[in-house]
């Protein structure tokens, strides 16, 4: 018997405006509301909510025999809070199944990981308060941005308590061993790893509605076919993609949705198969053995490596610069500030910046608001040189600073006081003298 | 298979990018095994050497024909010189130049307008019209005297010889456009220069562009069917040996250079704005706009009305190692140019490793990745782009690690064999 874990990404960056070097220290706004509310309204209407309408139907039809699992960044819930309230109602109604498990990831959809701990437990603590606030459960098991994992990554991810967590099931890294098993961290084997069957996830991701490939169309019945066909001692299917792939990546008339439905009721049909959440996964199955991975994977591109987004000179200089600021953040408590920082982590800004696809750069050129990867860095750059004029004035350096900032604080603090004894004194001055009235009124003019 | 090729310039004297492109191109296809080029150029200086056999041809034009051994070739090349005035176009400071340098007046200039175009109204118009035509008679005689399959005019002057030569034998005409007087004149056409370009063009079997910017005017402004127009880029001379050390800035200092003649083609105004809006950003930068032109006096107005003159530099015209000097010690190259067919100067500053800033109305930025790219008119994006190279330095150094392979990836090698590809095709089906 074997099972499909099927896991799915929501996720929507906040988009920056086109914000130009002569609005450093003048403007502070760096959002294209525009853009970001009509794709956020463009990916419900073709994707989430007939996507999650479906899901419902089929979690009720096949009662506790279907199940799915979500992890949703913390930008893509804020932006369902601003421009699509509804959207996040239905994630909240397949919640209530409790056919859908939601899974841990950072708030931001960042790349802290690589970076440094504290400020990615933060990012993961709070995710997980927002998935409890929503959706009335704590994650327990965690999937990092775009599937990011290295030992020590998991290691960081098993010391925050998860039980297991998901990634890519590269080729360099599995070599002649398969996905289609429970695998653990080679750092601390308590925390469990599902690898992703790429093959079968990205023939329903990328070629599913791609009438040039030799085995389009693909229907329901093939593809379970292919799963059962699998080698019989395989336990664990691991299904992981967008959610846009659903009406967005693949258009509605490639049929995807029915395949969807399709598939659910075939699985669910069918003896030797059956679907489980990561958490039962890990529950349920005994690792087979450790995976060792050295160096940082990830579910992207041919090479699933990070050079989607550290790849070239200007991702590690707008990655560097970012992070740089972290000492600083730390003693941060405006939440003005600490909001653009969110946002300024969203790893899509760096993805905007690859120049890997100069020739083919479909899947890059994907809700892409700018022309050029340079565009992308010359904009981001402007932003965060405005970002950290303002941290710098919000966070003083050294000790020096921070005492003239008190004094500053214990001067507005006095004249506030000023004022106000003033004006109690002009008050009982007035009551006393009603005739001065127009005088004092005249002078002031 | 034989090309009679109505070229342009050749080393020592090269003026200009359509001087660099024919000579270039012609190295390319000297490589190509079986393929052969009989280069006929205009004579205009008049020190080159004369060892070789002269020739004068019937309507007493003379006529000098020497083989050539050049080091780039790989077999010597058969050289043509007509003793012509016509010379390929004119920068207005070259033309200034060269007029001061002559003395026996034996030579006489095209009289080029401010764009750099021919201006008709004057005494020259009339002596222009007749040296084409009289080049043309030559051509007709060489075609007579010398065996070929096809024949090649570049640019608009060559036409008519080009047609002749065609008119006199049969052979096939491929006409090659580095440019259109749409592009010289910015939109006010000289109709003389357009009747002869648009005849050269019907004429021919088939019409190579420079870039597909090129090619939509040619098929737009001059109807050309579409099927008849090919694109070949331009490539460039790959650098030898290594680069020679440039002379040291003497300040810590940004510095951001125009480069190419102050035209209205070239688009200097917009350099200016741009340099404006970044320098109210930033102080530690200067601009400097080399070249000259007519549209020098009115862009140092406009500098000095900005009040941008203490980090706005205007050097006059640049030659030679003076080109090399400012390239070295430049930290950004940027080309507003409105109207820029090709434009081969960005890929010589990607070879000296200093990132570009092009217009997308040149057609070079149809082949490059490793440059920034804007709109001529759009001077916020420009400066953006000027301040972003400037202040964050990981596009500058990304620029500096690829662009000079990619630049280096563009050889005349490669596009010579589109252009065979050309001339096979238009001898498979002769119209």
């Amino acid at each position: 018997m074997k099972t499909i874990c099927l896991y799915f990404q929501v996720h929507q960056p906040f988009r920056f405006r086109r914000y130009r070097f002569f609005d450093i220290g003048k403007d502070h706004y760096y959002y294209d509301d525009y853009t970001n509310e009509s794709i956020m309204n463009k990916v419900a209407a073709k994707c989430y909510l007939p996507a999650n309408e479906l899901l419902l139907k089929a979690l009720n039809k096949h009662k506790g025999k279907f199940k799915v699992a979500f992890s949703i960044t913390g930008m893509a819930i804020e932006q369902f809070k601003l421009y699509a309230p509804d959207v996040l109602e239905s994630f909240k109604a397949l919640a209530q199944t409790g056919m859908v498990e939601f899974l841990g990831e950072t708030y931001s959809h960042s790349l802290v990981s690589l970076k440094d701990y504290e400020e990615f437990k933060t990012q993961v603590e709070s995710h997980s308060a927002l998935m409890e606030e929503h959706f009335g459960a704590k994650p327990q098991v965690f999937r990092n941005t775009e599937l990011i994992y290295s030992d020590q990554m998991g290691e960081m991810v098993a010391n925050m308590g998860f039980n297991a967590m998901l990634t890519e099931g590269a080729k360099h890294i599995l070599g002649w061993k398969s996905p289609n098993f429970l695998y653990c961290n080679a750092a601390n084997p308590r925390l469990k790893v599902l690898l992703k069957n790429y093959k079968l996830s990205d023939d329903i991701a990328f070629r599913f509605g791609n009438n040039s490939w030799s085995e389009w169309p693909l229907t329901a019945t093939k593809y379970v076919n292919w799963i059962k066909n699998l080698d019989s001692r395989e336990e664990v299917i691991n299904l992981f993609m967008d959610y846009e792939t659903f009406g967005e990546h693949q258009p509605r008339d490639t049929g995807i949705f029915q395949f969807l439905e399709h598939f659910a009721a075939e699985v669910v049909k069918s003896q030797s198969l059956s679907f489980s959440t990561p958490t039962e996964v890990a529950q349920k199955f005994q690792p087979v053995a450790t995976v060792s991975v050295p160096h940082p994977i990830s579910w992207a591109d041919e090479e699933r490596d990070l050079t989607a987004w550290l790849g070239n000179e200007m991702q590690q200089e707008a990655f560097n610069k970012l992070y740089s600021l972290l000492p600083r953040i730390k003693h941060c408590n405006d939440p003005k500030l600490m909001k653009d920082w969110r946002y300024l982590q969203c790893s899509d800004h760096f993805y905007y910046m690859c120049t890997k696809f100069f020739s083919d750069g479909d899947v890059h050129a994907y809700f892409n608001p700018y022309e050029t990867p340079y565009e992308a860095f010359i904009n981001y750059m402007n932003v965060l040189s405005d970002f950290s004029l303002r941290l710098k004035a919000a966070v003083p350096e050294d000790a020096e600073n921070k005492e003239i900032i008190k004094l500053r604080e214990l001067v507005d603090e006095k004249e506030l006081r000023i004022k106000e004894l003033e004006a109690a004194l002009n008050k009982t001055k007035t009551k006393k003298t009603v005739s001065k009235k127009e005088t004092v009124s005249k002078t002031k003019v | 298979m034989r090309v009679l090729m109505f070229g342009w310039e050749f080393p020592p004297h090269i003026s200009g990018g359509l001087g660099t492109a024919c000579y270039g191109l012609t190295r390319g296809l000297s490589h190509i095994p079986g393929l052969q080029v009989l280069f006929v150029v205009p004579k205009a200086y008049g020190d080159e050497d004369q060892s070789s056999i002269r020739l004068i041809g019937a309507n007493q034009i003379p006529v000098v024909h020497r083989q050539l051994e050049l080091k780039h070739f790989s077999k010597t090349l058969d050289y043509i010189e007509v003793e012509s005035k016509l010379v390929p176009y004119v920068d207005p400071e070259e033309f200034w130049r060269l007029t001061r340098l002559e003395v026996a007046g034996s030579l006489k200039y095209l009289n080029t307008n401010a764009e750099g175009k021919v201006d008709f109204s004057g005494k020259y118009g009339a002596d222009l019209m007749r040296e084409i035509h009289d080049y043309a008679l030559v051509a007709n005689v060489i075609a007579q005297d010398y065996s070929f399959d096809v024949i090649h005019a570049h640019d608009w002057l060559a036409y008519p010889a080009g047609i002749a030569a065609k008119e006199a034998t049969g052979k096939p005409l491929v006409v090659h456009v580095h440019a259109t007087d749409f592009d010289r004149s910015g939109g006010s056409v000289n109709p003389t220069v357009f009747e002869i370009e648009k005849k050269g063009m019907n004429a021919a079997d088939k019409v190579i562009t420079v870039s597909n910017l090129t090619r939509r005017i040619v098929i737009e402004k001059y109807g050309i069917p579409e099927d008849k127009v090919v694109t070949v880029y331009n490539a460039v001379e790959p650098v030898e040996g290594h680069v020679k050390e440039g002379i040291k800035k003497g300040v810590d200092e940004k510095v951001v250079t125009f480069l190419g003649r102050i035209t209205m083609q070239k688009g200097p105004e917009y350099f200016i704005e741009a340099a404006h809006r970044v320098l109210q950003k930033m102080d530690n930068v200067r601009f400097v706009m080399a070249g000259s032109g007519d549209m020098m006096e009115k862009m140092i107005r406009r500098a000095a009305q900005l009040k941008i003159m203490d980090r706005f530099h205007f050097t006059g015209f640049l030659k030679g190692d003076e080109v090399f000097n400012m390239l070295s010690i430049s930290d950004l190259y940027v080309m507003p140019s409105v109207s820029e067919p090709f434009g081969i100067s960005p890929l010589e500053a990607m070879q000296s490793n200093v990132p570009v800033l092009i217009s997308h109305q040149s057609g070079v930025a149809e082949i490059l990745t490793f440059a920034i790219k804007t709109n001529f008119w759009d001077v916020d994006a420009m400066a953006d782009a000027i301040y972003g190279v400037l202040n964050y330095p990981g596009m500058a150094k990304m620029f500096v690690s690829h662009g000079k392979k990619e630049v280096d990836s563009l050889k005349w090698e490669n596009s010579a064999l589109h252009v065979k590809r050309v001339y096979d095709s238009v001898l498979k089906n002769p119209s």
